[in-house]
């Protein structure tokens, strides 16, 4: 017997498991069927079936001795920005090719230790640059959703694979990473639930770094539950990273139904901008309704520069990315090209390693870091970032919660915004914000669009109030009742 | 502030990539086009604010300076492009 898995929810399967009515290998065995006949939508990069079956037995016999972790026997698809020991790992760049890491990443191996299953590495934008999916080095993700007329879609990026895996059912839960929304802004295009944490509450070690003082590990899943016991799983604090926080790590899950009464909810006036999409407005305002009928108070709250974090974003970000993306030279592991001498070869190995849209950041970040012009564009980035983090430490004074819509479009058309970088970057307006100030925000699916597209809101919370988050996502999903799910045209 | 193809080329020597001059073209486009979108910033007003260097009131942690590790150089090559014996092998640095 298989267990088709797209028809439950992490929790739901762990009660399954808890009762005996399947095992994990039955699981397992029908996330692997289900994730092969996922295969045109290009969501993962290397699968390991055979390691899958193998950790499904070890969890089915660690379940038989009463030994359960958090997620025993839960099948999980790790995005490929994870260090996964033995595992090919590429960031879907071209650079690390044939790179089997000989450690794993600490988020990853926190997970194996509560039990979950690895069904294999999940496609993404190279080295998480992108909001579309389209910058892989092997190819774009297909959203599992399509136009009404059947042209296909992006799943949002850069956790691009992570979304279509967990949307179109063949794993439970995926990793993902966020830098300036790359968690939340796929979840929303994908119509799943995504969490960035705080910074420092998942640690970094054995992720491959894209801008250090950015990136976040986090889950996402179906349902805010299973987000709320991913984390639970993923989060604490690791020696080995010096930024991750040192304290302890709450239970998600106890206070998941509280209810949002007597919270005070911000609304952001500079997040309603010229010319949005009416029905992201429309969205905003139903999700306001909801918080609103649930017993919350909203408040109008300004967050004044919110209209400079793009901007600052895409200097910081890409300086961090050129100093980070320096360790890519072709000598110690990974692609290597000739040259006649050291530099010829580094240039070579780097010019044919990384796609266009890296090579576009390591030249911003590079030029901002130069001579003559780092405190132009470096310092005074670092400046305004302090601005907008204040923005956020006075709104947080007067609300426990800020509530904005997720992206500021449904899922578009593969190949529609290649054309200009500065397009492309808009998609993450709403997103970027949060992660320059190192805030928890979440995605939680909505309502669909006109089109027939999901759509997303995001809730930003105080530092660490992670618990307070989910509480609060729980409340809009409850009201919000999203149970569409993507017709499976791949299996036809 | 306006980058022309020498500019764009001296970038990517520094950056260390190789850069085919009918590509120097299109990237300074696309650059100028980035760098001017991020120009807005002059306009904020930042007198007297302080540069952000962590976004988390953290003082970084540091380890014992004590040997932890080591002793694997199996692991350590296992990846190496090329090696020979327990050494990276590279083009010839010095003459």
């Amino acid at each position: 017997m298989t267990i088709d898995p797209d028809k439950f929810t992490i929790a739901s399967a762990l009660e399954g498991l808890a009762k005996k009515e399947f095992t994990s290998v039955e699981l397992t065995q029908g996330s692997i069927k289900a994730m092969q006949a996922a295969k045109p939508l290009n969501a993962m990069i290397t699968e390991t079936p055979e390691k899958a079956l193998e950790m499904a037995r070890a969890a089915d016999a660690r379940r038989a001795k009463g030994e359960a972790g958090l997620l025993e026997g839960i099948p999980l698809a790790i995005k490929d920005l994870f260090a996964t020991q033995g595992v090919l790992t590429t960031a879907a760049s071209h650079i690390l090719d044939g790179f089997h890491p000989e450690y794993e990443s600490t988020a990853t191996a926190n997970l194996w230790k509560q039990g979950a299953v690895m069904l294999g590495k999940l496609n993404l934008d190279e080295f998480a640059m992108g909001s579309s999916n389209e910058t892989s080095y092997y190819g774009p993700v297909v959203n599992p959703w399509r136009a009404k007329d059947g042209t296909r879609l992006v799943p949002g990026g850069s956790s691009g694979g992570s979304a279509a895996a967990v949307s179109a059912g063949f794993a439970l839960g995926a990793t993902g990473t966020d830098t300036g929304g790359s968690i939340r802004q796929p979840a929303s295009l994908c119509g799943i639930t995504g969490i960035k944490p705080t910074y420092g509450r998942v640690s970094r070690w054995g992720i491959v770094a894209f801008a250090s003082s950015l990136d976040q590990a986090g889950p996402m899943a179906r349902t805010v539950r299973d987000c709320a016991l991913m984390l639970q799983a993923m989060a604490g604090f690791d020696p080995k990273d010096s930024t991750s926080v040192d304290r302890p790590v709450p239970d998600y899950v106890a206070n998941l139904d509280g209810g949002v009464k007597g919270m005070r909810i911000g609304i952001p006036r500079e997040y309603r901008m010229d010319g949005m999409d009416p029905e992201i407005v429309a969205l905003w305002e139903q999700g306001k309704q909801w918080l609103k009928e649930a017993g919350a108070e909203i408040v109008d709250i300004n967050l004044p520069h919110t209209h400079y974090a793009l901007a600052t974003y895409y200097i910081v970000a890409p300086a961090e990315a050129s100093s980070n993306l320096a360790r890519y030279d072709g000598v110690r592991y990974g692609l290597r090209v000739p040259g006649k001498d050291l530099t010829e070869m580094y240039e070579n190995t780097r010019g044919e390693g990384f796609g266009r849209e890296v090579q576009r950041r390591i030249m911003i970040g590079t030029y901002v870091l130069s001579a003559g012009y780092y405190d132009a564009y470096y310092t005074k980035a670092q400046k305004v970032r302090t601005l907008i983090k204040k923005d956020f430490e006075q709104a947080f004074q007067r609300v426990d919660a800020i509530l904005t819509p997720t992206a500021p479009n449904a899922a578009f058309p593969i190949g529609m915004k290649n054309d200009d970088p500065v397009t492309m970057y808009l998609n993450d307006v709403f997103t970027v914000p949060t992660s320059l100030a190192g805030l928890p925000g979440m995605s939680v699916p909505a309502g669909l669009s006109s089109g027939g597209l999901p759509l997303g809101l995001q809730l930003i919370g105080k530092p660490f109030e992670e618990s307070q988050l989910l509480r609060v996502g729980r409340t809009l999903e409850k009201a919000a009742n999203y149970t569409a799910k993507p017709f499976h045209w791949w299996e036809s | 502030m306006s980058l022309d193809k020498a500019a764009v080329a001296k970038i990517a020597k520094l950056a260390r990539l190789k850069m085919e001059p009918d590509r120097q073209e299109a990237l300074a486009s696309e650059l100028n086009r980035i760098l001017s979108f991020v120009e807005e910033l002059q306009a904020v007003n930042t007198d007297n604010v302080q540069p952000m260097t962590s976004v988390a009131p953290m003082k970084l942690r540091h380890r014992e300076d004590a040997v932890t590790d080591g002793g694997k150089p199996e692991a350590v090559l296992k990846n190496a492009p090329q090696r020979q014996g327990d050494f990276y092998t590279v083009p010839k640095v010095v003459e």
